[in-house]
């Protein structure tokens, strides 16, 4: 069974982390295409927290019989890697787009001064 | 040959010790080249060097790596037009005097791509550790079999382009190891591509990014990166689209 004392704090934590999550949404801070995944993990685990029963029948599938709240570790986990590797791939994106931007006004600049000095394009 | 419109495009960071030489090298070479100088970021004065030598010079805001400097010149060809470009590297290291040697096989007709390489021809007297013989030999061994021709130097810089190659990498080009990625990219787009021998200087000034402790852990970085890219999707179309 799990500890009651997890539960509730595990509980506290995660609403916190919803109530967070949902502060910086409304402030504009968060984009809320890249909070979906924080806020996902907010709701699953605080009702895994407080369900306990819930969390015990999981634990019993999974053959985790010492521990219950091993599930919890299990699931955050899980869901930071998620987040993690999403946050690769805005990363990549970013970048890619930053050398667009770099290269494009390398050029412009290029041709900019070319029409200053002549008058007229390079080209 | 006059009426085809060329230009040399030669990346440089922090070069401002021999960017000057190459720019004139190249212009005595040929007069009628533009010489285009992407300028990588460089803190030096590299771009006014190149400028006061009569190049015309892209100036990046940041460093973009060698990848991200080549395409800018590649996108410049591209929308200015030009039917034939030349890549040489900004340090010095490829001797525009031998520029006509990968000039031939694309003025000809006979490739779309030309790349002027070291060890095409034995005994070429090029001088380097041991280390990177061996990483050399390797990365040429891997990429000859998966482009199914003979490739002996897979990160030469010195390259003649047309058109359609231009185009190609214009729109696409690799930023991590750009010259051996490229080739493979280059067969994957049915490009035609030719080993020119050539013979290369010691480098003018600068550091080559890769020294020969870090040939090991470049060597793995490469082969990853060949491989990811065998299964990366084409970006661009594969033939004829423009």
């Amino acid at each position: 069974m799990t500890p009651l004392a997890v539960s509730i704090i595990g509980t506290i934590a995660s609403l916190a982390l919803v109530v967070v999550v949902l502060e910086l949404i409304r402030s504009r801070r968060l984009r809320e295409r890249y909070a979906l995944l924080w806020l996902l993990t907010g709701i699953v685990l605080a009702v895994l927290c407080a369900w306990r029963d819930g969390l015990n029948t999981i634990a019993g599938w999974l053959g985790i019989r010492s521990y219950p709240p091993a599930v919890l570790f299990a699931v955050g986990i899980l869901f930071i890697l998620a987040v993690l590797l999403h946050y690769s791939t805005v990363i990549s994106r970013l970048s890619d787009q930053n050398t667009l931007l770099a290269q494009r006004l390398a050029l412009l600049e290029t041709d900019q001064r070319a029409i200053a000095r002549t008058g007229r394009p390079s080209t | 040959m006059g009426s085809v419109r060329r230009v040399a495009l030669v990346p440089a960071f922090n070069e401002e010790a021999i960017v000057g030489r190459v720019v004139d090298e190249i212009r005595a070479f040929d007069p009628s080249i533009d010489v285009v100088v992407v300028d990588d970021g460089s803190y030096d004065r590299t771009a006014e060097v190149a400028q006061e030598h009569g190049a015309t010079v892209v100036r990046l805001p940041f460093n973009l790596g060698i990848g991200g400097a080549v395409q800018t010149g590649f996108r410049y060809a591209f929308e200015h037009g030009y039917d034939l470009a030349v890549r040489l590297d900004g340090d010095g290291q490829h001797d525009p005097s031998q520029l006509d040697r990968i000039l031939a096989p694309v003025l000809a007709g006979e490739a779309d791509i030309a790349v002027g390489s070291r060890f095409a021809e034995e005994g070429a007297g090029y001088r380097s550790s041991r280390s990177r013989r061996i990483g050399i030999r390797l990365l040429a061994w891997v990429v000859s079999r998966i482009v199914g021709r003979r490739v002996t130097d897979t990160t030469s810089g010195f390259q003649a382009l047309n058109r359609r190659a231009i185009e190609l990498f214009a729109h696409d080009y690799p930023h991590d190891y750009p010259e051996v990625e490229a080739t493979i990219m280059v067969s994957r787009h049915r490009l035609r591509s030719v080993e020119v021998p050539v013979s290369m200087r010691e480098r003018g000034g600068g550091r080559s990014s890769i020294t020969a402790l870090r040939s090991v852990y470049y060597m793995v970085k490469v082969l990853l990166a060949i491989f990811v890219g065998l299964f990366r999707r084409n970006v661009v179309p594969e033939e004829g689209t423009s």
